[in-house]
C-alpha cells in the first residue's frame, strides 16, 4: 500500500528497541547498585535514565504501531508481526503506568528484556510487509478480539516478571523464615463474639491472613540488618518489597488479565460464529485459549483457598504465561489450524 | 486442608460443624460427595480440564477436519486404531473429556447451591453486631470529635451513604458498681455485588453449558455447492452432506430458496485474496423476494438459518458427445481449487455415453490464468481470475464403477476398469491423448469415441447452512458471566464498625475498624474518608 510508511514504520520500531536495550542496561546498572550496596538513600541516577529512555522508547513503539496501520491501511495487528508490537508496546506501557503511582523501577531489567526479546524475534523472524488483509480477516471483530488479545498478553506478561520476582523474594527470604511459627493457615485467635458464630469464623480467617503477611513483612524489612544478607543477592533482594507485596501486585494484573483473556475468548467466539458458522470448534488456538483461561481460572481459584502458600499460586500463574506464550508461538507456527492464516 | 469454594461470609460454616464417621453406602455418598465439592477436588477437576483437552490441538480431530484423520491413518497405519480407541481422534466428545467437564459442573453445582442460599439470607439480613475490640483489625482508627455522640453517629450514617448498608444500635454496659453506659454503634457493610457476581458467573457457567447442549440436541448444519445461475432449495435433497441433533425434525427444514446471480471476487496483483461476495436473490418462506449477498464474516440470514460463504471457485460448462454424436453429458463441474491461484482439480463422469455401454470419463486440471513453458507444456496458473482459462483433461473410455451401488466420490475417477484414450505425437508416436481447451473450444476424442466442449466458465460457492437456536442464548449466557465476572473480581466487599463513646464536654471519642474480603488496596483510604467526614479530629490515636 504505501510502502515509504510501511519503511518509517520498521524504523521507528529499530528506534524503540534501541531505547529499550539503553533503557535495559540502565536498569541493570541500577540494580547492581542496589546489590553492592551503595548509600541506601542515594539518587538512583541510573534508574531515572532507565525510566526516561523506556518512556522514549514507548513513544516511539506507538509511533511506530501507528504509521504501521496507515502503511497496511487497516488496525496494526493482523498477524504475528503487529501482535507482537501490540503486546510488547501494552506491556511497557503498563510498566510505566504502575510507575507513575508506585515504585517498580526493579522490574525494570525485565520488562525491558521481554520488549527487547519480543521485538527482536518479530523483526528478525515475524516480519512481513504491511499489507491488506484476506477476507477472513476483513471484520470489525478483528479491531475488538485482536486488540484486547494483545492487551491481556501484555498485562499477563508483566504480572507474570512480579510473580517471577515474587518467587526468587519468597525463596531468599524462607531460609530465616523456616523457623517462624506463624504460616497461613496456622495459629488461632479466638473468638470474640459468639453470637454470630460464622461471621466470626470468617473473620478470623481474614485476620490470620494479614497476621501472616505482617511478620513476613518486618522480616522483609528487618533483613538488612541480618549478617546473612551481606551478599550481592541479599541485598537485591532487599531491595525488593516484600514477596506479599509483589504476590497483591501479580494478582491484580492477573484479575485484570483473566478479564481481558475471558473478553478475548468471548469475541473470538463470536466472531467465529460470523466467520466460519460456529462460536465453537476446538481449533487449536480455540483450544490453547480455552486452556490458558482454565489455568487462570484454577490461579483464582487456589488464591482464594485457604492454607496454600502464595508461591504455589505464582507457579499456577508462570504456567498460564507459559501457556500464553504458546498459544502464540507454538500454535500459530506449528499447528495447522483456522488461526493459522494470521501466522507469519 | 481441603475447604469448599470459599462461599463469602460462609467460609468454614461446613468444617465447624463436626460430623463422625458414616458407616453405610449413605455416609459413602455424603464423603464422595462432601469431596467432590470441596476446593481442592475442584482445582484438580480444573487443571484436569486442561490437561485433557490439549491432545486435541496435537492430534487431528473428526470434528474439526476428518481429512486429516484419515491422512493420519494413512502415515501412522499401526497407532491410529490404538490412538482410536482411546478416542484421540475424537477428544471433545470422548469420555474421559466429558467425564472431566461434567464432575466439574457437578462439583461446581454442589457448591454454589448452598452458597446462593447462604447468599440471600445474607442480602436480607443487617450488619453485623460492633465487635468487642477492635485490636486485632490493622486497618482501625480512633479520635476525638468535638460533637455530642448523637450528632456523629448521624454523621457517619450520611458519610457511609446508601452504598453501604447501614446499623445503628446501642451497647449497654453494666460496669461493677452498678451503674449502667450506653455506647452508640454503627455497623455498615458494602459490595454484597461481589459474592452475587461471582455466584451470577458461575450460574451463567452451568447456563452455557445447558444450552450449548440443547443446542447439539437441535441444531442441524448442512453443506451445498451452488453454481452461478443455479438455485439453492433448503429441503435435504438440497444438501451434500447434512447432520443434525437427535432432536431435529426434518420437517422444520423452512422453505426458503435462494439464486446465485453472480460471485465477485477480488485479489491484489500478487493474488492475495481480499474480498469475495457473493450476490443472491432470497425467497424467503413467506415467498417474499429480495437481494442479498453472502460474504465472509457477513453471512446471510434466512429465517432461522444462517448461510456461510466458506469457499468458491470454478466450475466449467462443458459438453460431451459421445460416439454416435448424441449429447450425453452437458453442464457445469465444480473443479475444486487446490492453491491460492486456483489451479483447480475435477472429474467429468459421463455415465450415459453409448447407451452405458461404453462409458467416458475425464480427469484434469483448469488454469484460470495459463502459463506455458516454451516447450509448449503448461505451468500452471499464474493468476486466481480467469485471464487466460485452460482445461487439460486426460480422458478415459470404459466402466466408470457407478453401478455397484457402493458410493462414490464425484471428485475422484475410478480408472481401474477405465482405458486411457492414446493419440499420436507429431512424429506418428503414440501418446496419452490430452484434451487442451479455453472457452468455446471443442475437442474431438480420437477412435471417434466423440466430442468434449468447453461452453463456459461459471463460478461456484461453497456453502455451510445452520440453524442453531441455541446462540443467542449462549451470548446472553456469556454476557452474564462476563458482567459477574468483573463484579466478583473488582467489586469491593467492606464492613466498618465505629463505637461512639461518649467523651464528655460534648465530644465524642470514635473507635472504628474497617475489613475487606480479600485484597483490597484502598480499604485505609476509605476508613479516613468516613472518619474526616466526622469533622475536625481534637484528638488522634492509630
Amino acid at each position: 500500500m504505501n510502502d515509504q510508511m510501511g519503511d518509517l514504520s520498521t524504523a521507528l520500531v529499530y528506534a524503540a528497541m534501541a531505547a529499550y536495550m539503553v533503557a535495559m542496561v540502565a536498569f541493570a546498572v541500577d540494580v547492581s547498585a542496589l546489590g553492592t550496596g551503595t548509600g541506601r538513600d542515594r539518587p538512583r541516577r541510573a534508574a531515572g535514565i532507565a525510566v526516561a529512555t523506556t518512556w522514549l522508547g514507548a513513544g516511539l513503539h506507538l509511533v511506530g504501531i501507528v504509521t504501521r496501520g496507515l502503511a497496511a491501511g487497516r488496525a496494526p495487528w493482523a498477524n504475528m508481526y503487529e501482535f507482537t508490537l501490540m503486546f510488547t508496546f501494552f506491556a511497557v506501557a503498563i510498566f510505566l503506568g504502575i510507575q507513575t503511582s508506585r515504585d517498580v523501577r526493579y522490574v525494570g531489567v525485565l520488562v525491558t528484556l521481554l520488549a527487547l526479546l519480543g521485538l527482536g524475534l518479530a523483526v528478525s523472524v515475524l516480519f512481513v510487509r504491511a499489507d491488506g488483509v484476506q477476507p477472513a480477516l476483513n471484520s470489525y471483530w478483528l479491531l475488538i478480539h485482536v486488540s484486547v488479545a494483545t492487551l491481556s498478553t501484555g498485562v499477563l506478561s508483566i504480572s507474570a516478571m512480579f510473580s517471577v520476582l515474587q518467587l526468587l523474594k519468597a525463596r531468599h527470604a524462607r531460609v530465616p523464615q523456616r523457623s517462624d511459627p506463624v504460616a497461613v493457615g496456622a495459629g488461632g485467635a479466638s473468638a470474640e463474639l459468639v453470637d454470630d458464630r460464622a461471621e466470626v469464623l470468617d473473620d478470623r480467617a481474614e485476620v490470620l491472613d494479614d497476621r501472616a503477611r505482617v511478620p513476613a513483612e518486618r522480616a522483609a524489612r528487618d533483613v538488612g540488618a541480618s549478617p546473612e544478607q551481606e551478599t550481592f543477592v541479599g541485598r537485591l533482594m532487599a531491595s525488593l518489597p516484600s514477596s506479599e507485596n509483589l504476590e497483591r501486585l501479580a494478582y491484580r494484573l492477573n484479575a485484570i488479565g483473566f478479564v481481558t483473556w475471558t473478553f478475548t475468548l468471548v469475541a473470538g467466539a463470536i466472531w467465529a460464529e460470523h466467520a466460519w458458522g460456529r462460536p465453537w470448534g476446538w481449533d487449536p488456538k480455540e483450544t490453547w485459549t480455552f486452556v490458558v483461561w482454565v489455568i487462570y481460572a484454577a490461579y483464582l481459584h487456589a488464591r482464594v483457598t485457604a492454607g496454600w502458600a502464595a508461591e504455589r499460586f505464582a507457579y499456577f500463574a508462570l504456567v498460564g504465561f507459559v501457556a500464553v506464550l504458546a498459544n502464540f508461538y507454538v500454535v500459530n507456527v506449528f499447528f495447522s489450524g483456522k488461526h493459522s492464516y494470521a501466522g507469519i | 486442608m481441603s475447604r469448599t469454594y470459599a462461599p463469602e461470609g460462609l467460609k468454614d460454616a461446613e468444617a465447624a460443624t463436626p460430623r463422625g464417621p458414616h458407616p453405610g453406602p449413605f455416609g459413602w455418598l455424603r464423603w464422595i460427595w462432601r469431596q467432590l465439592t470441596s476446593m481442592r477436588v475442584a482445582l484438580l477437576l480444573l487443571l484436569l480440564l486442561a490437561v485433557v483437552a490439549l491432545p486435541g490441538s496435537f492430534f487431528p480431530q473428526r470434528s474439526v477436519d476428518a481429512q486429516r484423520v484419515v491422512q493420519y491413518y494413512a502415515d501412522h497405519p499401526s497407532s491410529a486404531p490404538w490412538l482410536e480407541r482411546l478416542g484421540i481422534f475424537d477428544v471433545y466428545a470422548s469420555p474421559w473429556f466429558s467425564a472431566v467437564y461434567l464432575l466439574l459442573f457437578l462439583s461446581l453445582i454442589g457448591c454454589i447451591v448452598p452458597r446462593t442460599r447462604v447468599h440471600l439470607r445474607a442480602l436480607r439480613a443487617q450488619p453485623t453486631r460492633v465487635p468487642r475490640s477492635f485490636s486485632r483489625f490493622p486497618v482501625r482508627n480512633e479520635l476525638t470529635v468535638a460533637a455530642p455522640p448523637k450528632q456523629v453517629r448521624d454523621t457517619l450514617m450520611a458519610a457511609l451513604g446508601r452504598r453501604y448498608r447501614r446499623r445503628a444500635a446501642v451497647e449497654r454496659r453494666t460496669t461493677a458498681s452498678g451503674a449502667t453506659s450506653e455506647t452508640l454503634t454503627v455497623s455498615a457493610e458494602r459490595g454484597y455485588g461481589r459474592e452475587s457476581g461471582n455466584l451470577l458467573f458461575h450460574l451463567a457457567l452451568v447456563g452455557l453449558l445447558t444450552v450449548t447442549a440443547w443446542g447439539q440436541l437441535v441444531h442441524y448444519r448442512g453443506q451445498a455447492l451452488v453454481i452461478e445461475g443455479d438455485s439453492f432449495v433448503n429441503s435435504a435433497l438440497g444438501y451434500d452432506s447434512f447432520d443434525s441433533g437427535a432432536w431435529f425434525a426434518e420437517d422444520s427444514l423452512e422453505p426458503f430458496r435462494f439464486r446465485l446471480d453472480s460471485f465477485e471476487s477480488v485479489f491484489t496483483d500478487d493474488a492475495q485474496a481480499r474480498d469475495f461476495t457473493a450476490n443472491v436473490t432470497v425467497s424467503d418462506p413467506d415467498g417474499s423476494e429480495r437481494a442479498d449477498t453472502i460474504r465472509v464474516n457477513y453471512p446471510l440470514a434466512v429465517g432461522e438459518v444462517n448461510v456461510y460463504l466458506v469457499g468458491n471457485g470454478y466450475a466449467p460448462d462443458l459438453t460431451v458427445r459421445d460416439a454416435s454424436g448424441q449429447i450425453a453429458f452437458s453442464g457445469p463441474v465444480p473443479f475444486l481449487p487446490t492453491d491460492n491461484v486456483y489451479t483447480s482439480n475435477g472429474v467429468v463422469m459421463v455415465p450415459d455415453a453409448n447407451g452405458g455401454e461404453s462409458q467416458l470419463g475425464f480427469k484434469g486440471t483448469l488454469l484460470p490464468t495459463a502459463v506455458m513453458s516454451s516447450q509448449g507444456r503448461f505451468l500452471g496458473s499464474a493468476y486466481p481470475q480467469p485471464i487466460d482459462p485452460v482445461i487439460v483433461l486426460d480422458a478415459y473410455v470404459g466402466d466408470l464403477g457407478l453401478d455397484d451401488g457402493v458410493p462414490q466420490n464425484l471428485y475422484v475417477l475410478d480408472t481401474e476398469r477405465m482405458t486411457l484414450l492414446t493419440g499420436t505425437d507429431d512424429a506418428g508416436r503414440s501418446e496419452p491423448f490430452q484434451v487442451i481447451m479455453r472457452p468455446g473450444e471443442e475437442v474431438e476424442l480420437p477412435d471417434g469415441q466423440g466430442s468434449i466442449t468447453f461452453n463456459a466458465l461459471p463460478r461456484f460457492v461453497a456453502l455451510d447452512l445452520r440453524r442453531d437456536p441455541s446462540v443467542p442464548w449462549m451470548g446472553l449466557f456469556a454476557a452474564l458471566a462476563f458482567a459477574g465476572l468483573i463484579g466478583s473480581l473488582f467489586l469491593p466487599r467492606r464492613r466498618v464498625w465505629a463505637r461512639l463513646a461518649d467523651g464528655g464536654d460534648g465530644t465524642t471519642v470514635v473507635t472504628a475498624a474497617a475489613l475487606a474480603r480479600g485484597d483490597d488496596p484502598v480499604l485505609r483510604r476509605e476508613l479516613e474518608r468516613l472518619l474526616d467526614a466526622l469533622g475536625p479530629r481534637t484528638k488522634e490515636d492509630r
